[in-house]
């Protein structure tokens, strides 16, 4: 089961089509910034649905939505682990972390899953040198953050 | 992109979704927790699925079903690479979430998923406003790695590594194990979805918590 995703999607990501989301709202904005944008600008053209990342995206969420109801654990609400911080600051730290991650992933050109997954499963440098990285700071930063959880 | 790679992308997609959120790591607590050294359930899941994979990948190279070429390996620079793998980390440990957990998170009903989500959109346009200066050019094309496989690197078989990664794998069950019984152990399903701590369980607690451990070997051995 786990090879599949492998095999059939010759590798995952995820982080991919949160640039190619990120693009596409800068396009609502400020349409001439984003196409002018060196970084965005070569991903600012086509169906955003068009891009097989995203498409493995929404697949994501819509598997993740059939297991939940499937299993009875899906809840609408905030997670605030055992509930030692409020609603507010959950949401502050979640939306903190998320910035850190979409910076991290744009200079890693992945993340979790298409460097960590996808690129260690065929035993590139860039997977191995990535979950080091990735593990050694986040062990040391949940030193501050386990008061969170 | 045709409607196939659309369809085997969504479809992936589905398979990948659903299976993350059979492991529980739609729950924020119980990812962070893998940080935390008390619950391991990310390291196995993860080291699993990545030895599963490299050994299919191998397989299917001795018989050159791919052609000679084989899967395509990104290309590496050596300082992105790092400076991302900080940056996730950090943005794991404290938003609660990777990118791709986020939406599964979200897919199970997490608001907090969402906002996370929203974040990373935030952190692409700053990456995107500061993409033209010399410092972030200088990072993600300097220093690109030669060697792209860690085999090629060291100039060793592929299988050795599989095998040292196997090695690893075994310690980080044994080690897992041991910091997973000195702590409040594997969080459940029930843990996770009602939001309290396994520390705090009656012996009923206890054993779901085993029962969870048993069917998640179970899980890695299929």
């Amino acid at each position: 089961m786990l090879l599949t995703f492998i095999l059939v999607g010759n590798g995952m990501g995820s982080s991919g089509a949160f640039a190619r989301l990120a693009t596409e709202f800068g396009l609502w904005v400020a349409p001439e910034a984003t196409r002018s944008n060196g970084y965005l600008g070569g991903m600012a053209q086509g169906n955003p649905l068009a891009a097989w990342i995203v498409m493995a995206a929404i697949g994501v969420l819509i598997g993740a939505i059939l297991a939940s109801i499937s299993s009875g654990r899906f809840r609408v609400k905030v997670d605030r682990g055992s509930g030692r911080i409020g609603v507010a600051p959950r949401l502050l730290l979640a939306l903190g972390g998320g910035l850190l991650a979409g910076f991290g992933s744009r200079l890693a050109a992945g993340c979790t899953s298409g460097v960590g997954l996808s690129n260690t499963a065929m035993l590139g440098v860039a997977g191995f040198v990535f979950l080091i990285a990735f593990f050694v700071v986040g062990i040391l930063v949940s030193l501050v953050m386990r008061r969170v959880w | 992109m045709d409607y196939g790679t659309a369809g085997t992308a969504l479809a992936t997609g589905i398979l990948f979704g659903f299976v993350l959120e059979q492991a529980g790591f739609g729950s924020p607590c119980k990812l962070t927790a893998q940080f935390r050294l008390t619950d391991w359930s990310v390291f196995k899941v993860m080291f699993t699925a990545i030895i599963v994979a490299a050994v299919g990948i191998l397989l299917l190279q001795v018989d050159n079903t791919f052609g000679s070429q084989g899967f395509y390996v990104a290309e590496m620079y050596l300082w992105g690479t790092v400076l991302g793998g900080v940056l996730i980390g950090a943005g794991f440990a404290i938003g609660g979430y990777c990118p791709g957990t986020s939406v599964v998170g979200l897919g199970s009903g997490r608001i907090d998923g969402l906002i996370f989500m929203l974040g990373m959109v935030v952190g692409v346009w700053a990456f995107a406003g500061v993409y033209d200066t010399s410092l972030i050019q200088s990072i993600v094309n300097s220093d690109p790695v030669a060697a792209r496989t860690v085999p090629e690197l060291f100039g060793v078989s592929p299988w050795l590594i599989v095998v040292a990664m196997v090695l690893m794998l075994l310690g980080g069950f044994l080690v897992g194990r041991m910091l997973e019984k000195r702590s409040h152990g594997v969080y459940s399903a029930e843990d996770i979805t009602e939001g309290h701590d396994p520390a705090h369980e009656d012996d009923l607690g206890r054993e779901l918590a085993s029962e969870a451990r048993a069917s998640e070997s179970q899980t890695a051995r299929d």
